[in-house]
């Protein structure tokens, strides 16, 4: 399976990003993922739109983009983890 | 005070990122989150901690990226913006005399009344990782919530928060 590229991205790239790729990063080392994770700000995700697999925000986004994303914010209110934590491994053993 | 209190102390001393009673609020009266900002961001300015820039920026970015949680039990905000009006990072805390509505994080449309504020001013990006998890777990426990909610006592909550986020162990953490 090709390495993917997940953009982890929140408005300013300081805070909640750090804590979402922190959780991701466990994740994958978890379930033996090979991830490329890019840590951005939320404007930057235009310029990944041809690489990346998977975007996973806490800021919102109205732009379509080529590939799925998913909401992160259980990962900081601890509400609803579990489900937001399937739904990204789904997206990545795809 | 036995070895490891002063090795801790030490240990504290040395750690650059600031937190103490002068950047923990209480009873903060504001009708709107940006007069919440406001008040936050001069306290941090008087403290000579984040620039004159701070207070317009962390308004802007606000709005443009809520940071209303819906923690449970009590609702909490975690205002930031970008590394270049910071100073000295710090975690400043503001309780609120009573709820102000502040956007959730990731919705364009819903609010949530927020009564306590953990303004971040960070001087790093991409770093500060388990304080930040350690942070993020405060907020998953609504009886830590509710203790600095109720307390009337800064040096209390300060005292909570150290034992809860391990400052101490943050120098030279990237």
């Amino acid at each position: 399976m090709a390495k993917k590229q997940v953009l982890v991205a929140c408005g300013a790239g300081i805070a909640t990003s750090t804590v979402v790729n922190g959780a991701i990063e466990e994740m994958a080392k978890e379930n033996n993922l090979d991830v490329d994770l890019v840590q951005i700000k939320i404007s930057e995700v235009g310029g990944y739109v041809d690489t990346a697999d998977l975007l996973v925000t806490t800021a919102m986004t109205q732009k379509e983009y080529p590939f799925p994303v998913i909401n992160a914010r259980s990962f900081l209110t601890g509400i609803g983890t579990d489900a937001t934590k399937k739904e990204i491994l789904t997206a990545l053993q795809k | 005070m036995n070895g490891a209190n002063i090795l801790y102390s030490v240990v504290n001393m040395m750690s650059n990122i600031y937190f103490n009673e002068s950047v923990i609020l209480l009873n903060v009266e504001a009708a709107s989150k940006e007069e919440v900002l406001e008040k936050m961001g001069r306290n941090l300015i008087d403290e000579n901690l984040v620039k004159e820039s701070f207070i317009p920026a962390i308004i802007a970015r606000e709005e443009e990226y809520a940071t209303g949680l819906p923690t449970a039990g009590v609702a909490v905000a975690i205002p930031h913006t970008d590394v270049e009006h910071v100073q000295r990072k710090t975690i400043s805390i503001g309780v609120l005399k009573d709820a102000v509505e502040f956007g959730v994080m990731g919705d364009d449309k819903e609010t949530i009344p927020v009564r306590i504020v953990f303004m971040l001013a960070m001087d790093e990006a991409h770093s500060q990782l388990s304080l930040l998890q350690q942070l993020m777990s405060v907020f998953q426990t609504e009886e830590t919530l509710l203790s600095i909610l109720k307390e009337e006592n800064k040096t209390n909550i300060r005292s909570l928060l150290e034992e809860k986020l391990d400052f101490g162990v943050l120098e030279g953490e990237k």
